[in-house]
């Protein structure tokens, strides 16, 4: 019975072609726009996921304090309070799983003919561990490296493309700050942080060697500030407390004082900015959505026309032997034939704009099987939904009424 | 009832709400039809004669009285009952003709056929067949306004037939058409009956009403005649 009925409104419809398809054109504007949106919603999920993870895991970075001095508070990191022992009694602490203390300064490397400014950062062979970073060639440099302070440089990959182009730097001897850095190996491509800095362009050198040798501090062993990670997500909160407490009293800080460090947790605001994205990804799917149920609204109103106009077709359908269901099944699956055809065209729009959008301006597109078959299944809902109120309005004709209609 | 009964009205009434009160359009009407019998049906406009033949052809309900069609009383059936009834056992002819305007001719034809659940290649070739008896064949393709009214009410008469109804109820067939082709379409329903098909026709026009071999007659929702139709009996019916 469904194959006739399918013929019979695919001929209605063709009936009337130029309105059939302008009632589809909000169908596929609808779907395309739900795709489109859920496309660039998960894109920006996405790149906010690759950050996190590139970032390291369950992440303290705990900063040296403020200081006042003759009344004149200074900011974060204004007085060199935290030290690579610091760092070291950190990494007893049994909730903390790796510590790495970071002493960073700007420094121009050269090589050969090419020179590059950038970011050395002072660490220990734990700060890879810290960071989940791997060495893509070479060797990281070791803990008897930080010990003897020697001139060892991990190299990243902007710095790499910088001051070598095409050839390999495992082994060749780059000059920082003039003093010459034998590299060691180079790191693995990480992308850009969640504040947009390229996390690429950097050269990692022990720690030691960076406070002797290359920056020097009238504070000696003292670093910029020192990143931690916990031994799992439950433990954050714990291992807050616990490094707190460790470094209140190794500074001898009385108590009703202030801390002279500031420990903060980096997961907890990696997490809160991709909740941030989640929502805005919802909305834009949302919005979208608007356009979905205006669409089905035009179908609805598209339907009652042919409804009406189309009564004393119906009349005669009853009098020949119609029942209600047979006049409702023709002019449901009118509406769903619309809605169908609207959604398959509008998925196809939509990931044609996705990827015009992603190859044309750059932005990042992730286009799922869940997202086609959420717009497929709405478009199918919307049909039915809309398509109802004006089939069961056909149904419900009194046939004489129907037929005396002009 | 007899078997060879196929039609009986009993106390039929029939009355529309209206702002001014409930109007009554048919009084206590009773009517048997015989299977075979071709009956006239006259009266002047708004005697009930139209309304008669809705509740004929369960189009429309009576408000009292009790209608029996083919052994079963229409009052108890529910839509989809009526419906089968309209498809299996009446084929309507109407004035105007009826035909879908965007459906082809045989498509028209076939029509009853989809309801009844025939599949597609046999309702092309009955309507084909049927078609060719009433003179048509080769128009299947063209659509009802490329063809003249007398081949339209064919058509219709055809899409009436296709189902091998008991009863063809014709809401006067011959308004819109001509005199000569008004005798050809009531020479096809005289066929039609000779092959044992039962005819409920309403006419104005006594030289149609001349095909029938029965004649009733209404005048304001009451039944005033019922007899055989004669030539005396006719002209008394047209003044």
């Amino acid at each position: 019975m469904i194959a006739p009925m399918l013929r019979e409104a695919w001929h209605a419809m063709g009936a009337n072609r130029l309105r059939a398809f302008l009632t589809m054109l909000g169908m596929m504007i609808g779907v395309a726009a739900v795709i489109m949106m859920l496309a660039i919603g998960q894109g920006a999920e996405y790149m906010v996921s690759q950050s996190i993870a590139s970032m390291g895991s369950n992440l303290f970075i705990i900063l040296s304090g403020s200081t006042t001095s003759g009344g004149l508070r200074l900011g974060t990191g204004a007085t060199p309070t935290l030290t690579t022992l610091d760092a070291e009694a950190i990494a007893e602490l049994p909730s903390i799983a790796a510590v790495a203390p970071v002493a960073p300064g700007g420094a121009q490397l050269v090589y050969g003919a090419n020179n590059w400014s950038t970011v050395v950062t002072g660490t220990t062979p734990a700060y890879l561990d810290v960071r989940d970073w791997n060495v893509s060639s070479g060797y990281p440099f070791t803990d008897s490296d930080v010990r003897s302070g020697t001139r060892v440089a991990l190299l990243g990959r902007t710095v790499v493309k910088n001051l070598f182009g095409a050839d390999d730097p495992v082994g060749k001897t780059i000059r920082v700050k003039q003093s010459p850095f034998l590299v060691v190996g180079v790191l693995a491509a990480k992308g850009q942080s969640l504040n947009g800095q390229d996390q690429d362009d950097t050269v990692l050198i022990p720690v030691t060697t960076a406070q002797r040798k290359v920056f020097g501090s009238q504070f000696p062993g003292s670093v910029r500030f020192i990143m931690a990670q916990a031994n799992s997500a439950q433990a954050m909160t714990a291992a807050a407390r616990d490094i707190t407490q460790l470094l209140r009293q190794r500074h001898h800080l009385p108590d009703r004082t202030d801390n002279d460090f500031d420990v903060r947790n980096l997961t907890a605001l990696a997490n809160a900015q991709a909740q941030t994205t989640r929502v805005m990804s919802v909305m834009l799917g949302a919005i979208a959505s608007v356009s979905l149920l205006v669409g089905g609204i035009g179908i609805m109103n598209i339907m009652l026309v042919s409804v009406t106009e189309r009564t004393r077709e119906i009349g005669i359908r009853v009098a020949i032997g119609a029942r209600k269901r047979d006049i409702l099944t023709q002019f449901l699956l009118e509406a769903i034939i619309i809605s169908l055809i609207g959604c398959i065209v509008g998925v196809l729009l939509g990931v044609g704009a996705a990827v015009v959008a992603n190859q044309a301006a750059g932005v990042t597109v992730v286009i799922t099987g869940s997202a086609m078959m959420l717009g497929f299944a709405v478009a199918a809902a919307v049909g039915i939904f809309f398509g109802f109120y004006p089939a069961n309005k056909a149904a419900r004709l009194k046939p004489i009424e129907a037929l005396r209609y002009q | 009832m007899s078997d060879d009964v196929l039609i009986e009205t009993e106390r039929l009434c029939k009355q529309y709400d209206t702002g001014a009160g409930p109007v009554p359009v048919l009084r206590d009407v009773n009517v048997t039809v015989r299977r075979g019998e071709f009956v006239a049906v006259m009266g002047p406009s708004g005697s009930g004669k139209t309304t008669f033949m809705n509740i004929l052809g369960c189009l429309d309900l009576p408000t009292s009285g009790r209608y029996v069609l083919d052994g079963r009383d229409v009052g108890t059936l529910d839509g989809d009952a009526l419906a089968q009834l309209r498809n299996a056992v009446i084929g309507f002819v109407f004035q105007g003709y009826n035909l879908l305007p965007r459906a082809t001719l045989v498509d028209n034809v076939a029509l009853p056929l989809l309801y009844a659940g025939v599949t597609h290649a046999e309702r092309a070739r009955r309507a084909e067949e049927l078609l060719g008896k009433m003179g048509l064949s080769g128009y299947g393709h063209y659509a009802p306004n490329q063809v003249s009214g007398g081949q339209q009410q064919r058509v219709a008469i055809a899409r009436a037939m296709i189902n091998n109804p008991r009863l063809i109820l014709a809401d006067e067939p011959t308004g819109n058409l001509d005199t000569t082709t008004s005798y050809e379409i009531m020479k096809l329903l005289a066929q039609l009956n000779t092959d044992g098909i039962t005819i409920v026709l309403v006419t104005h026009e006594p030289d149609i009403a001349a095909y029938a071999k029965r004649l009733i007659r209404f005048v304001d929702g009451r039944l005033t005649h019922d007899g055989i139709v004669s030539r005396h009996a006719i002209e008394e019916m047209a003044t």
